[in-house]
């Protein structure tokens, strides 16, 4: 199996654990991550104003990318994950949007939405399995309570992202099992961790991030794994009482034996 | 060649103002076969209805063409006209040349010179009729009630008090529905049981009432005045007839841990059980998922300890077999599952509670004995959170219902202020997209609630119910303040949307009755027929058609029973003679009709016919029955081989009037 990947730049840079990672993993299951060649920014923020055209660009271009090779289209990072979904369902269900960035990129074949755009987490769940992860576990994490954490941004509008229901999901969930570790439910898993405002207004990012691990903490969990650079960021530097924060590919890496 | 007379009315000025009516009744005397063509002020008045029978007397008329307004408006009258004078009444045709003319054309030679083509049309069409006779078929006068609510309670009470015989199938053990499990009833606040429990008496007592409990529909044959209904009664392992309900098997019973869903599942049954005191019939049923004797063959206590030996292990489902003139729906509601809204942490917290729940929480028969506490804890609850529109006015596309659910806005002003009441040291928060009471004294009582009580309504929707350390914290937003709120709440009640009884669905595939898109019967008429379903014979009382609360119900339920009662009080029905007909040498046996008709009128026979040389061969054929059939031409539309026709309005009369228009 090879995948075309997107890393985006925060797994260059503060988040390169979740890149190294995620990347010894897949080689370790059996897979390819073929890393697209001068791949940009996929801008981070998907854009609300329904007319922009701009900061979808660098998205297109990944899409793109990766339709040429006949490849499908991984990502990690929640947040580039996010925008370049919705981008992708953007070309493929707006009219408006797909004649005006193809008019400016001029590309040889029309770029349409076909490029299938799958979460690492994904590829874990549809294409290698839990079941098989199971068993290529090599340190079960018995014992180990662990709360999944997932944002805002991985499942939301469950409608374009399709991964899983984003009030009552169980895909990180199903995962931390299949490593043997007890997954802990709270009901803020799913909360936004308030990273997005960290630098404009520190104290509302401190108050959502210590709602979340204080409800993780009080239903039992020991430590919280994410997909995403910022929450994690925002969880340990800005939660009252933090917990240990992990990448989810960290924890699988140290169940499949690779640290 | 028929004898035709065209008659055209002026309808005052509403036609004769852009219909040069002289001009009609001149061009249409030039067409062929028409005999006598006339104009007149009003057709439909006395004088005018006379002149056509005298016309069809005097000149021998075989057919008639009136020019007028629509058919819905007088086509019977001028068939009565026709019949009085000798003709048969379907050798009437209108050419609507108000509704489709006059009114919708400003310019009189455009008005004009439609008219004569409608005329020419109805001319055409008139050539090719064939007098039809109206058959007539019996009505069994018994009806059935499917559904033991207060709907199906109000309903057959209507219809037993005219003297007719009624029957009513339940599913579950008792009759009652969900007006049994409410405790009070808004706006007046009398209590459920003590307004449902006498009519369910009433039910039991009156002669003219058979109630099926523990019974489901399980076929349906037949047609208007004519059902054939197959009814399982299902085993409930108890003799009815002798248990007295007396209730020591379901103490004696050792499984003691059977969910009570008429407490729906707050609290714990035996596996022997009568719903609740007031049941009715108040015969004990055995729940064969958790009898061990039923199971295992191990126990037997219950038939030990009844006095009357009315336990029977072996008991087995039992098929009645019924004839009914007419059949009720009244399957009723249920509130929506809450699994696809975790934000509010349904599934995560016991505390977290629907309204039908908090309802027995509240009620003194409930599991609680009417003290409210925290399922949780069982402690008392200080801060309570109410949640409108869960699932209502949603985006049908994504969860819930598109529908607003119309009875939650009353029933949670109704649980905020019983609880102010009851409790005034609890706090209790409302949160609303809109308040919606409009009902006599509902916007008086949700007034009442917030001026009176001090219950907090909030405008805005609760995101996220977080369990934590025992505390519900809701977090919110107030619209009108322009705020977040958190609360710590002890209890969050959820105002879940209602949706159709899952049993409604099959049901009306084998009434072939029509649903909407949310599985709520359709009714024939929005407005003039809310009561009756396009499917003849079929009628609507309740949830089932639509959410209601109970005086909307009963009214509803009244009225079914009205348009029961006028059909059971007929002996015969007369039949639409303008019904589909198959041409048996034509037909090959398809079944493309048979598929397409959407009243089951169509059913297939293997027939004999004659072949050459004396010799017989047996082909199978459709064949039309004309009291079900209402005439719609699916089928033939759907006939390849073109056998299938529509009496009265066959093929050959359609093509003979778009010719005649396309001249």
């Amino acid at each position: 199996m090879e995948f075309s990947y997107f890393p985006g730049c925060t797994l260059k840079t503060k988040g390169k654990e979740l890149d190294i990672s995620a990347r010894a993993c897949a080689q370790a299951l059996g897979f390819t991550l073929d890393e697209l060649k001068d791949w940009q920014c996929c801008g981070a923020v998907y854009p609300q104003a329904t007319d922009e055209i701009a900061t979808r660009l660098s998205s297109v271009r990944a899409l793109v990318a990766a339709r040429d090779k006949g490849q499908e289209l991984v990502t990690l990072c929640s947040a580039c994950h996010h925008v370049i979904k919705r981008v992708n369902g953007d070309l493929a269900n707006r009219e408006d949007i797909r004649s005006k960035v193809n008019a400016y990129l001029k590309l040889d074949t029309p770029y349409e939405g076909e490029t299938s755009v799958l979460h690492y987490l994904e590829v874990l769940r549809d294409r290698v399995g839990f079941d098989n992860i199971a068993a290529a576990v090599k340190n079960p994490l018995t014992g180990k309570k662990i709360g999944a954490y997932y944002g805002c941004l991985l499942l939301r509008p469950g409608k374009e992202m399709q991964m899983d229901d984003p009030e009552n999901p169980t895909i990180l969930e199903d995962f931390i099992r299949a490593l043997g570790a007890d997954p802990v439910y709270y009901a803020q898993r799913n909360e936004c961790c308030g990273g997005y405002q960290t630098l404009e207004n520190k104290p509302q990012a401190q108050k959502r991030a210590t709602s979340v691990v204080d409800n993780a903490a009080a239903c039992g969990a020991e430590m919280l794994i994410t997909a995403c650079p910022l929450c994690l960021y925002n969880l340990t530097q800005n939660a009252e009482n933090p917990l240990p924060v992990k990448y989810f590919t960290e924890l699988l890496a140290q169940a499949l034996g690779l640290e | 060649m028929q004898r035709i007379g065209v008659f055209v009315c002026w309808c005052g000025s509403n036609i004769a103002a852009t219909v040069d009516v002289e001009a009609v009744a001149n061009a249409l005397a030039m067409e062929p076969g028409v005999v006598i063509s006339t104009n007149y002020q009003y057709m439909c008045s006395q004088a005018g209805q006379e002149m056509i029978q005298n016309a069809i007397r005097e000149h021998k008329l075989t057919g008639i063409v009136v020019c007028s307004c629509s058919p819905r408006m007088h086509e019977a009258t001028f068939r009565k006209t026709a019949q009085q004078a000798g003709l048969n009444p379907y050798m009437v045709e209108i050419a609507n040349i108000r509704e489709q003319c006059s009114w919708v054309h400003k310019d009189k030679l455009t008005g004009t010179e439609k008219a004569i083509i409608l005329g020419r049309a109805a001319i055409a069409k008139v050539h090719l009729n064939a007098p039809l006779t109206a058959g007539q078929s019996p009505v069994t006068k018994r009806a059935l009630v499917i559904g033991g609510g207060i709907a199906g309670i109000q309903t057959a009470l209507d219809i037993a008090d005219a003297g007719f015989e009624v029957d009513i199938v339940e599913k579950k053990p008792t009759i009652g529905g969900k007006m049994s499990q409410i405790d009070k009833t808004f706006p007046t606040l009398d209590c459920a049981a003590c307004i449902l429990t006498p009519k369910m008496v009433d039910v039991a007592q009156n002669e003219k009432i058979k109630i099926y409990s523990y019974s489901e529909v399980e076929a349906v044959k037949g047609f208007v005045g004519n059902f054939h209904v197959t009814i399982r009664k299902k085993a409930r392992y108890v003799d009815e007839t002798k248990c007295t309900g007396c209730g020591l098997c379901t103490e004696k019973c050792p499984q003691k841990k059977v969910p009570n869903e008429f407490n729906l599942g707050l609290d714990t049954r035996r596996a022997i059980y009568i719903p609740f005191a007031q049941a009715i019939p108040k015969v004990a049923t055995i729940d064969a998922d958790y009898c061990s004797m039923l199971k295992s063959g191990k126990c037997g206590v219950c038939s030990k300890v009844c006095t009357a030996g009315a336990i029977d292990y072996k008991q087995t489902d039992q098929l009645i077999e019924q004839e009914y003139g007419a059949i009720v729906v009244a399957t009723g509601f249920n509130p929506i599952s809450m699994d696809k809204f975790d934000e509010f942490a349904y599934s995560k917290s016991p505390d977290v509670v629907t309204s039908l729940e908090y309802e027995r929480l509240m009620n003194a028969a409930g599991p609680t004995g009417g003290t409210l506490l925290r399922p949780s804890d069982k402690t008392h609850p200080h801060t309570i959170v109410f949640v409108q529109c869960v699932g209502s006015r949603c985006d049908s596309s994504e969860k819930g219902k598109s529908y607003c659910s119309k009875i939650c806005c009353m029933y949670t002003a109704k649980h905020a202020m019983l609880t102010r009441e009851k409790y005034p040291d609890t706090e209790v928060y409302v949160f609303y997209i809109d308040v919606r009471t409009p009902g006599k004294n509902f916007d008086e009582f949700y007034r009442r609630a917030v001026e009176d009580y001090d219950v907090h309504y909030v405008k805005g929707m609760v995101g996220k119910v977080t369990p934590e350390n025992g505390k519900l914290k809701v977090q919110a937003s107030d619209l009108l303040g322009g705020r977040q709120m958190h609360i710590d709440a002890d209890m969050v009640v959820l105002a879940a949307a209602i949706e159709p009884d899952k049993s409604a669905r099959p049901l009306a595939t084998m009434l072939t009755a029509s649903m909407d898109t949310n599985d709520f019967f359709t009714e024939a008429h929005p407005k003039l027929r809310p009561v009756e379903s396009p499917t003849a014979g079929i009628f609507l009382s309740g949830a089932c058609q639509g959410p209601k609360d109970i005086p909307e119900t009963v009214a509803q339920a009244g009225a079914a029973a009205s348009k029961v009662i006028g059909l059971l009080a007929k002996d015969n029905l007369t039949c639409n003679p303008c019904v589909a007909k198959s041409d048996e040498m034509m037909c090959n046996g398809c079944s493309a009709c048979e598929k397409v008709c959407p009243y089951g009128a169509i059913t297939y026979m293997d027939k004999e016919f004659r072949g050459p040389n004396r010799t017989t061969l047996i082909r199978r054929v459709a064949s039309v029955n004309p009291a079900v059939c209402q005439g719609c031409g699916a089928c033939t539309v759907a006939c390849p081989s073109g056998a299938m026709d529509l009496q009265g309005f066959s093929n050959s009369q359609i093509m003979a009037e778009v010719d005649a228009i396309c001249k």
